[in-house]
């Protein structure tokens, strides 16, 4: 039984050299970067990977020290940055429901989630049996944080470096990836309703409340709940 | 219990001597790390309590879904950092690329990907 688990775990870990491991560790480099910019030492910013795992915290974080904000507003705009986690969390949980999972295992595994993993997951652990699934997302998430550890390093050593060409297509390797693997996830019409509710409300919502997070998950609740409402007509029309 | 943040993010509190003399970043990543992680740790223990086959989980799915795409079109048209220097057309131009690439490679992921990164890199080197 446990043979499986090491198993599937170690199956996990490979992603760091799949695309999604790649793309982390491109904008890990683009992170280590802007660490090494604002004053900070390679160790701090590993450190900081390491800590939150979540490249807003970090960007925001890092900004806000370099600014001189106050300890309270940097947690506050921190901890807003971190809402989006929630929903993520909610949607991941429920797949490792398996008593026999120790707290500590998922603990360390909600540690590693960020969008990267969570996507991965969302296409992963519905195929294989529940017993495998938290040690499969476990190593996913811990390859996924060795590329952005090694990648927050090297981006430290390079920081200005890089030519403008090469960073800005670093950078955007993750909204393209986002937004292929959310396309890979939808397979139903309620599925593309959500996203293209998401990416039309979205901005409308950016544009009225700003980068306060808010805006993200106003557009989530209300693009979520309709696609959602769609999926329950269509279930009753099917039966 | 009172704490003073001085100006260079020094903290020493009044009853507690030189212990909170660490510096203030220390104490600063230690308050954000609570304040984030908190979030995972709520989204753990709500999840523990809903089932995948329930519709809380479906609503919560496309809710997600919906988040993240509104992520991709905030990343997209509102970037910061190098990105921001980037025409706009390009950049979606560019979105675009990769979107078509995958649908054209069969849902390539890696190539859709490559070719969106790289249509990117071109535009920006070639202006």
């Amino acid at each position: 039984m446990s043979r499986l688990r090491n198993r599937a775990f170690r199956s996990g870990f490979t992603v760091c050299w799949s695309t999604p491991g790649v793309v982390l560790l491109g904008t890990s480099i683009g992170y280590g970067a802007l660490a090494n910019d604002a004053g900070l030492s390679a160790a701090l910013a590993v450190a900081i990977s390491a800590l939150f795992f979540a490249l807003p915290a970090q960007v925001v974080l890092v900004d806000e020290i370099a600014r001189g904000t106050g300890l309270i507003a940097i947690a506050l705009a921190v901890s807003v940055t971190a809402i989006r986690l929630l929903p993520m969390a909610v949607t991941l949980v429920p797949y490792f429901q398996l008593k026999k999972d120790p707290a500590w295992l998922r603990i360390y595994a909600i540690h590693q989630l960020a969008i990267t993993p969570w996507l991965e997951a969302q296409q992963r652990l519905p195929r294989v049996s529940p017993i495998v699934r938290l040690p499969l997302y476990a190593g996913i998430g811990t390859g996924i944080m060795v590329n952005t550890l090694v990648g927050t390093a090297v981006g430290h050593w390079l920081a200005g470096g890089l030519p403008t060409a090469l960073s800005a297509a670093l950078l955007f390797m993750t909204p393209v990836y986002f937004l292929l693997s959310l396309i890979g996830t939808a397979v139903r019409l309620p599925h593309l309703l959500a996203l293209g509710l998401g990416a039309a409300l979205g901005p409308v919502m950016f544009l009225a409340l700003a980068d306060t997070g808010l805006d993200l998950l106003v557009t989530g609740l209300i693009g979520g709940t309709a696609a959602w409402v769609v999926a329950r007509q269509i279930d009753r029309a099917a039966r | 219990m009172l704490l003073v943040i001085a100006k260079d993010h020094s903290v020493t509190g009044s009853a507690l001597g030189s212990i909170l003399s660490v510096p203030g970043v220390v104490w600063i990543i230690l308050a954000a790390v609570l304040a984030h992680e908190s979030w995972r740790w709520l989204g753990l223990w709500i999840g523990s309590r809903v089932s995948v086959d329930g519709q809380v989980f479906q609503w919560v799915q496309y809710v997600a879904m919906a988040l993240v795409a509104a992520l991709v079109m905030r990343l997209v048209l509102f970037p910061a950092g190098a990105l921001a220097d980037v025409d706009l057309m390009a950049r979606c131009a560019a979105l675009a690329i990769g979107v078509g690439t995958y649908l054209v490679t069969r849902r390539n992921l890696a190539m859709g990907v490559a070719v969106g990164s790289l249509s990117l890199a071109a535009f920006v080197a070639l202006t």
